[in-house]
């Protein structure tokens, strides 16, 4: 017998089926496979996978989860890096990938409205024309969906000047999971009263679903630069870091690429990292063609001053997409050297980098892997890359240990978990590492505000042993690698 | 014993004799919206204020948090108030790491002097909030004030990072923490700006800093009509310049800035006598981007048909800057009664201007106009008297702005009036809003109702 088919009630699949009609309604197993896994390391499977077009058919088909008392979970486009987007629970998904319509484009007062299944990067391709795009640019612009970067709050390389989701989203059209339907914030992002806005950006699908999206967009700069600094060690980088940041230059980007990284990443995509190097720095500065000018040599001369071998300038569009392809398609790369990758995502001080990845190098020696960096250098958000065989079990459990102890080395130096991946059912167990019980007691009065039965994505950001019921799964226990 | 010594005694027993005060003269002065606490306390921990909060959940009673007092009369009229909760006993650095710009820093710190520690690393936090010269951190972040730099550095949501605070529990919780880029967790310390002491008493709070820039610069420009004023406005937003600030004034406004700036012997520009409407740009960066916006707004300018465009020199920046900054605090006291309401609407239009504008002139009271960013107008109205004919003309006002920024999609939030008006229009905010998805929030907080009740929109 089918184990998925028997866990669903079968009047629920019926009453969702005439609602939705049959092509929108997944329940087959291998059907199901495709939606076991997001981008992380983790792992559950849905009873039902069902496609919602409107605001209306969610929250009805919110309404239904909730007779049977079967949990509800949304996805995206599924390329989240903490199992947000997974059924831990078991029950129904509600994949947004055909509500992807661009309602309302206001360009005299820089707001679009979207639907949750719009692609990051289409928000931007369909305001360009005006001068304008919408600032936060996960590496997973292209396939990520807005909803998934709402409810995860994502970040992006350009955050660091720009901030994250939270800071472009001015209201939102949400559903409970009582089936009613709400909006707060406001379309200039100034609403009285509490700023739920505020609140549910990044609650990781656990207070509501999100089923409209009014975003703030951006006016283009007049002028960029992206620079290419060149070091022979890691720590010349970091340093070089920590002094850009000290200094009080605030480049639209500075990631970084470890030695060991870029060579993974040049053999694949060829954008001209040096092959030789210890480490590389990609800047970018945006602005009026006089600051862009002015931050552009303060850099290269704090890159020198910390022993930059070398810093190149993109001499043009082609060469500044280039370098940025080789930083978007790291990810990529690295599945040619190892079958598996685990990305890490802790934050630390900018001023405690170099002590960071020092920490990170002794952690890799002492289980084994080499843990390749390539992260948001400029805002402190580490991603540390442990590869591994997931045949191998002992190496896989020594990956866990080994990213456990690099989160705790995070929040030793005053960091925290997650700097935009979100906490997920991955880190869900180590929040103990930076909250109380008065703070989860409030979090948990927070949480159970909106979602009492945590029928709405359960088994995600509080730890399951964590006091006061908690999460109280109905259907199967989680699988999978949790932290 | 009156009820007001056995309140003041028993929390001398529990806090310590010294954290408890309870002469009438200093009650008075900590009274909000006419209501008088039966004792202030002072704590000299987060752990001292989460013990008052209990001792009020045990005697049920209400306590209400407070700064400096600069902004206690933003908000409804508090439901109930028997505590005073003064936080200003609580005003260390916690941390500071200027090469990673975050700071640490208790509630009860002052703005003024935190501008002193930041200043000395070349440092310092876009809160350009008025009564900037008391004002402290915890009370400016529970008041929700607007900054004036907010055109460039966001509002407080954009660069606080993280929050300690004392429930309505009598716990202490935290939110967020001390790095830029953060998501683990609910981010619960949002929740807190504009809470108007509601959710619990912030005892921390963790932002990040800015770099001083090196340059500034100022611009003034004056136009017979408001649409003008609005055009040249709408052109400076289109060009895209980088602006710390965007503000335009009616007559009515700049005149009055600049006799306040005469009377104090400061400089100011003289132009603002003129009966036109105004439209201030402030700008900073290198001395390079600074001379280039200048260039830039000028070249805007022309053909506008200006009355008046010309760079300000830096004290006149530096003094008209303030004055914008200060504005809710001269507004309110600028005249014998007077109503400010802050409307934010999604489109700004001169109609609606014109509008505001008129009624007042219908009732023949003078108003002062301020067009902030983000589509915000400071509204006042200005009476001569304290009357009963002045202030039924003041509420009148009121309930019209109101409905005005209602009929555009926007809000409008009453920040000071006398307070049989304010009382008169509690209950007409909460149209706007979601209650009931506000009023989770607040229980969740405050299960049992014991932190500022009533205070926020709708009375929650």
């Amino acid at each position: 017998m089918n184990p998925s088919k028997a866990s669903i009630h079968p009047a629920l699949l019926r009453e969702i089926t005439s609602l939705l009609g049959a092509k929108n309604v997944l329940d087959r197993a291998e059907d199901l496979l495709l939606y076991e896994f997001d981008g992380s390391v983790e792992k559950a499977t849905p009873d039902l996978v069902v496609f919602s077009r409107t605001t209306e058919e969610v929250s009805r088909i919110v309404k239904l989860a909730a007779r049977h008392e079967v949990p509800v979970v949304g996805r995206g486009a599924g390329t989240g890096l903490s199992g947000g987007a997974l059924a831990r629970g078991g029950g129904v998904m509600i994949v947004f990938a055909r509500m992807n319509k661009i309602l309302e484009i206001d360009l005299e007062a820089c707001r679009a409205v979207v639907q949750p299944g719009v692609v990051n990067l289409d928000i931007t391709r369909a305001v360009e024309h005006a001068g304008l795009y919408f600032a936060p640019d996960p590496s997973s612009a292209k396939s990520c969906t807005i909803g998934g970067n709402v409810a995860e709050n994502a970040g992006g390389p350009h955050t660091l000047a720009y901030g994250v989701t939270t800071n472009h989203i001015a209201a939102l059209q949400l559903v409970l999971p009582d089936g009613e339907i709400v909006r707060v914030g406001s379309k200039n992002g100034d609403a009285p009263g509490y700023d739920l806005c505020g609140l549910f950006v990044g609650s990781e699908g656990t207070l509501a679903l999100v089923t409209e999206i009014t975003v703030k967009l951006a006016r283009r700069p007049e002028a960029v630069k992206t620079l290419l600094a060149i070091f022979e060690t890691i720590e010349d980088a970091c340093q070089a870091v920590v002094e850009i940041t000290a200094s009080g230059i605030t480049p639209a980007a500075c990631e970084m690429l470890d030695g060991w990284t870029l060579r993974v990443v040049e053999d694949y995509v060829h954008a001209g990292y040096p092959l030789n190097s210890g480490a590389v720095l990609l800047l970018e500065v945006e602005g009026l063609r006089e600051a862009v000018e002015g931050q552009a040599a303060a850099i290269e001369s704090v890159c020198k001053q910390c022993r930059s071998r070398e810093v190149r300038l993109a001499k043009d569009d082609r060469e500044r997409d280039l370098l940025w392809k080789g930083r978007k398609n790291a990810f990529g790369a690295l599945g040619r050297v190892a079958p598996s990758n685990y990305v890490l995502d802790g934050v630390i001080p900018r001023s405690k980098l170099p002590l960071a990845l020092e920490r990170i190098k002794e952690i890799g020696k002492k289980y084994g892997f080499n843990i390749g960096n390539i992260f948001h250098a400029g805002d402190g958000n580490l991603h540390p890359i442990v590869l591994y065989d997931p045949r191998d079990a002992k190496q896989f459990a020594n990956g866990i240990t080994a990213a456990r102890e690099i989160i705790h080395a995070c929040v030793e130096m005053g960091g925290a978990l997650t700097g935009e991946h979100g906490v997920g059912m991955e880190k869900n167990e180590l929040m103990g590492l930076l909250f109380s019980d008065a703070d989860f007691a409030l979090m948990r009065r927070v949480h159970d505000a909106f979602n009492p039965d945590s029928s709405l994505n359960p088994g995600k950001i509080f730890p399951l042993s964590k006091g006061c019921g908690e999460i109280r799964i109905r259907k199967k226990e989680a699988v999978g690698a949790t932290l | 014993m009156t009820a007001t010594a056995d309140v003041a005694g028993r929390l001398a027993e529990t806090i310590g004799p010294k954290r408890v005060v309870s002469a009438a003269e200093e009650l008075a002065a900590y009274a909000v919206d006419g209501l008088v606490p039966s004792a202030i306390v002072r704590p000299g921990s987060p752990e001292e204020a989460a013990e008052v909060v209990r001792f009020a959940l045990a005697e049920k009673l209400a306590v209400l948090p407070l700064g400096s007092r600069s902004k206690s009369e933003l908000g409804l009229p508090p439901e109930r108030y028997d505590v005073a909760v003064d936080m200003t006993g609580l005003h260390a650095i916690a941390h500071y790491d200027a090469g990673d710009l975050t700071l640490s820093v208790d509630a009860g710190m002052p703005l003024r002097e935190l501008e002193m520690h930041l200043k000395q690393q070349g440092q310092f936090l876009p809160l350009a909030v008025p009564c900037f010269e008391s004002a402290t951190v915890g009370g400016t972040i529970a008041s929700g004030i607007d900054s004036a730099l907010r055109l460039q550095y966001g509002s407080a949501r954009d660069f606080l990072i993280g929050a300690e605070f004392v429930d309505g529990t009598g716990q202490l919780c935290k939110s967020g923490g001390r790095v830029v880029k953060n998501v683990t967790g609910y981010d619960l310390h949002k929740l807190l700006i504009g809470s108007l002491g509601t959710l619990g008493i912030i005892t921390r709070l963790n932002f990040r800093t800015f770099p001083l820039a090196p340059a500034s610069g100022g611009h003034l420009a004056g136009f017979e009509e408001l649409q003008a004023a609005l055009e040249f406005r709408g052109a400076i937003e289109k060009a895209g310049l980088p602006l710390a600030n965007l503000e335009v004034m009616n007559p009515r406004a700049a005149a009055m800035i600049r006799a306040i700036l005469q009377r104090s012997g400061e400089v100011s520009p003289s132009e603002l006598e003129r009966e036109q409407w105004f439209v201030y740009a402030s700008f900073e960066g290198s001395k390079e981007v600074v001379q280039r916006i200048a260039e830039e707004l000028e070249k805007i300018v022309r053909g506008m048909n200006a009355g008046l465009s010309r760079s300000l020199e830096n004290s006149e920046e530096e003094t008209l800057g303030g004055m914008l900054r200060e504005s809710f605090e001269w507004l309110r006291w600028a005249s014998a009664a007077s109503v400010i309401c802050r409307l934010a609407l999604p489109m700004l239009s001169a109609h609606i201007l014109a509008a505001l504008a008129q009624m007042a002139e219908e009732a023949v009271l003078n108003a002062a106009l301020l067009v902030r960013s983000a589509g915000i107008v400071y509204f006042t109205a200005l009476a001569q008297d304290a009357d009963e004919t002045a202030i039924a003309a003041l509420a009148k006002i009121a309930a019209g702005a109101k409905a005005l920024a209602r009929a555009e999609k926007g809000y409008a939030t009453l920040l000071h009036a006398p307070l049989a008006i304010k009382q008169m229009l509690a209950a007409d905010g909460a149209i706007e809003i979601d209650l009931p998805m506000q009023q989770r929030v607040k229980q969740a907080f405050d299960p049992s109702g014991v932190v500022a009740p009533g205070r926020i929109v709708g009375g929650i």
